[in-house]
C-alpha cells in the first residue's frame, strides 16, 4: 500500500467490568481505502467503533489518526479533526427536521474549524447538497418520525457527511434494508470514496462487503484474526471455523 | 423575526405593559403581578435547561431562594440598590448553577433530577444553619417606602420584575434562534449523536445550568424586598420547585411562549385562589397537581401543543 496510513489502531483493549470486548486489536487504514470490517454477532465490532470515535473510553493501546493521537479525546473532538460515523440504529434528532438534522454538523463542526465559516445562505445551501445526495431533498422540511427505514440511514449518512470527515464509519448502515436498497447505499458509499473520503464499512452482508471493500478485516471474540484481501480472507480457515463451525 | 426586532418588541411590550398597570386602582395588582411575573420568569429559566437541553431540575427553589439570601447577606454588609443586588443575585446561583453542573451533569434522566434536589435539601441546610442571615429564625428587611418619580416601593419592585421578565424571555428566544440553541437541541434528542456531530455537549449543558441558575437568582433577588421578612420555610418553598416544573409543562416547553403562557396561567389562578379562599399554598399545590396529571394525559406537549395540534389538523 503506497498511500500514508490515515488511522492506526494500536493494541485497543476494552473491557466491560471482567469481560474483555476487545483484545489488543492493532490495525491501519490507508487514506482513500474502503475497508470492510466483519464478525460474527457479539465481536466487538461496535465496541472498536466506539472506541475508535470517542464513545467509549478503551482502557489499553492507542488510537492515532492523521498522525495524532487521538484517543483521551472527547467524540466531538475527534469530530472536528475528520472522523465522523454513522450509528447501527439510526439516531436522528427526533425535534428537528430533516435539513435541521444536517444544520447540527454544519454549525457545530465545519463552522468550528479553523478558517471555515458558513453564513446562513451557505449553510441552507450546505443542507440542500447533502439531503440531494443522499436523495432526500424532497423532505428537508419534514421531521425524522416520517422517513422510511432506508430514508432513516441515508440521513444518518448523510449527517456524518455534513462534518466533511476524512474518514467515515458506517457501522451497519444497510441491516435490514432490501437488494435494492443495499445498492443504493452502495453507490452512495461508492461516490464519497471516489470524492477521496476513506470509509470503514462494518456490516453482516457479505454481499455488499465483498463487493466494497479493498481490504477485510475480520474479529472474533474482541480479537482480530484476519487481514487482507476480501477473497483471500474468506478462504481463511480461521475465518471459516468462526463462521461455520468445524 | 428576527433576535434584535424581538428585543425590541419585547422591551415595548414590557414598557407599555407597565405603562397600562399604572392604571390599577390599587396596590394589590402591584403586589399580585409581581408574584406572577415572578413565575414568568423562574418557568423560562427553568426551561432553558429543562426544555431546551431535557434536564429536568427539581432544585430551582435553591437557586431563588440563593438570589434572596445574598440580598439578605448584603442588605446587612452594606446599602446597594436594587439592581446591583440582583447582578449579585444572579452571579451567585450562576456559579452555583456551573458548580452543581459540573458535579451532576455526568448523570442522566432521573438521576441528574434527583441529585439536583439533593442540592436544594444541602442549600436549605446551609441557609438554615447561617446565622448571619438570620438562620431558622428569618430575618427582616425594611423597604424604603418610596422611590423618586414611582412613588410607592412596590411599584418599582414591580416594574424591576417587568424588566426582569423581558430580560428572561429575551435571553430564551435568542438561544432559540442561536447555534447554541441548535446544539440544546441536539442535546435533548440524543447526546450521543449530538457529540458524534461535533456537539461539544458537557460545555453547553454548562451554559445551559449556569444561564438557567443566573436567572433564577435574578428572580429571587428582590423577593426579601417584597415579603420584607424572609426564613428558609418561605425562601425554599415547595411551590416554587413546583411551579417552575409544573408552569413549562403546562405551558408548552418548545418554545419561549410555553413557560410564558404556563406562568400566567397557573400563577393568575394561584393568585386568584388565595385571594378568594384565603388559603394557604396547599390549596395551590392541590390545584397545580390537578392540573399537571390533567396536561400530561390530555396536552402532553401543553397549551402550545394543543393549538398546534389543532393547526396542523385543519392543515
Amino acid at each position: 500500500m503506497s498511500a500514508t496510513a490515515l488511522l492506526e489502531v494500536e493494541d485497543l483493549s476494552k473491557q466491560f467490568g471482567g469481560f474483555t470486548a476487545l483484545d489488543a486489536v492493532s490495525f491501519s487504514v490507508a487514506e482513500g481505502e474502503r475497508l470492510g470490517l466483519i464478525g460474527p454477532n457479539g465481536s466487538g465490532k461496535s465496541t472498536l467503533v466506539n472506541c475508535l470515535c470517542g464513545a467509549l473510553r478503551h482502557q489499553g493501546g492507542s488510537v492515532r489518526f492523521a498522525g495524532a493521537r487521538v484517543d483521551g479525546l472527547p467524540a466531538h473532538q475527534r469530530t472536528r479533526l475528520g472522523m465522523a460515523r454513522s450509528f447501527q440504529l439510526p439516531k436522528p434528532f427526533r425535534s428537528l427536521s430533516v435539513a435541521e438534522n444536517i444544520r447540527i454538523p454544519l454549525l457545530y463542526t465545519v463552522n468550528a474549524r479553523k478558517g471555515a465559516h458558513l453564513d446562513a445562505a451557505a449553510l441552507e445551501r450546505r443542507c440542500h447538497e447533502l439531503l440531494d445526495l443522499v436523495g432526500l431533498a424532497g423532505k428537508a422540511m419534514g421531521r425524522p418520525r416520517d422517513l422510511t427505514q432506508v430514508e432513516m440511514r441515508k440521513l444518518e449518512l448523510a449527517r456524518a457527511m455534513a462534518a466533511e470527515p476524512t474518514l467515515l464509519i458506517a457501522d451497519e448502515a444497510m441491516a435490514g434494508l432490501s437488494h435494492a436498497e443495499v445498492d443504493d447505499i452502495l453507490a452512495l458509499l461508492h461516490r464519497l470514496n471516489e470524492g477521496g473520503v476513506t470509509i470503514i464499512l462494518i456490516e453482516h452482508i457479505m454481499r455488499a462487503v465483498m463487493s466494497f471493500s479493498s481490504r477485510l478485516v475480520v474479529l472474533v471474540a474482541g480479537r482480530k484474526i484476519a487481514d487482507g484481501l476480501p477473497a483471500d480472507v474468506v478462504r481463511n480457515p480461521d475465518v471459516v471455523k468462526a463462521y461455520l463451525g468445524e | 423575526m428576527r433576535t434584535r426586532t424581538f428585543w425590541l418588541v419585547a422591551i415595548l411590550v414590557g414598557a407599555v405593559f407597565f405603562g397600562l398597570s399604572l392604571l390599577a386602582p390599587n396596590q394589590y395588582y402591584f403586589q399580585a403581578g409581581y408574584k406572577v411575573l415572578q413565575y414568568v420568569v423562574l418557568a423560562t429559566a427553568w426551561n432553558i435547561l429543562g426544555g431546551y437541553t431535557g434536564y429536568v431540575n427539581f432544585g430551582s427553589a435553591a437557586f431563588f431562594a440563593l438570589g434572596a439570601y445574598s440580598t439578605v447577606a448584603l442588605y446587612k454588609l452594606l446599602p446597594v440598590p436594587l439592581p446591583v443586588l440582583i447582578l449579585i443575585g444572579g452571579v451567585v446561583s450562576g456559579v452555583v448553577g456551573l458548580g452543581m453542573g459540573y458535579l451532576t451533569l455526568r448523570l442522566r434522566g432521573a438521576f441528574f433530577s434527583i441529585a439536583t434536589l439533593a442540592l436544594a435539601v444541602v442549600v436549605q441546610t446551609l441557609i438554615t444553619n447561617w446565622d448571619f442571615v438570620g438562620g431558622s429564625r428569618g430575618a427582616y428587611i425594611i423597604p424604603p417606602m418610596r422611590v423618586p418619580i414611582l412613588g410607592h416601593y412596590i411599584e418599582y419592585l414591580y416594574l424591576v420584575m417587568v424588566a426582569l421578565s423581558v430580560l428572561a424571555i429575551g435571553i430564551a428566544r435568542t438561544i432559540e434562534r442561536s447555534r447554541l440553541g441548535y446544539g440544546f437541541a441536539a442535546i435533548r434528542d440524543d447526546e450521543q449523536a449530538a457529540e458524534a456531530a461535533g456537539v461539544p455537549t458537557l460545555r453547553l449543558k454548562l451554559v445551559a445550568t449556569t444561564l438557567s441558575g443566573a436567572l433564577m437568582g435574578m428572580a429571587g433577588a428582590p423577593l426579601p424586598y417584597y415579603v420584607t421578612y424572609l426564613d428558609p420555610a418561605s425562601g425554599f418553598n415547595l411551590a416554587y420547585a413546583v411551579n417552575s416544573i409544573a408552569m413549562p409543562l403546562i405551558g408548552g416547553m418548545s418554545f419561549w411562549l410555553g413557560p410564558l403562557i404556563g406562568a400566567l396561567f397557573l400563577g393568575s389562578i394561584q393568585e386568584y385562589t388565595t385571594v378568594a379562599f384565603s388559603s394557604s399554598s396547599g390549596l395551590n399545590v392541590l390545584i397545580v397537581g390537578v392540573l399537571l396529571v390533567g396536561f400530561v394525559i390530555v396536552a402532553p406537549n401543553g397549551i402550545i401543543g394543543l393549538f398546534e395540534g389543532l393547526r396542523g389538523r385543519r392543515r
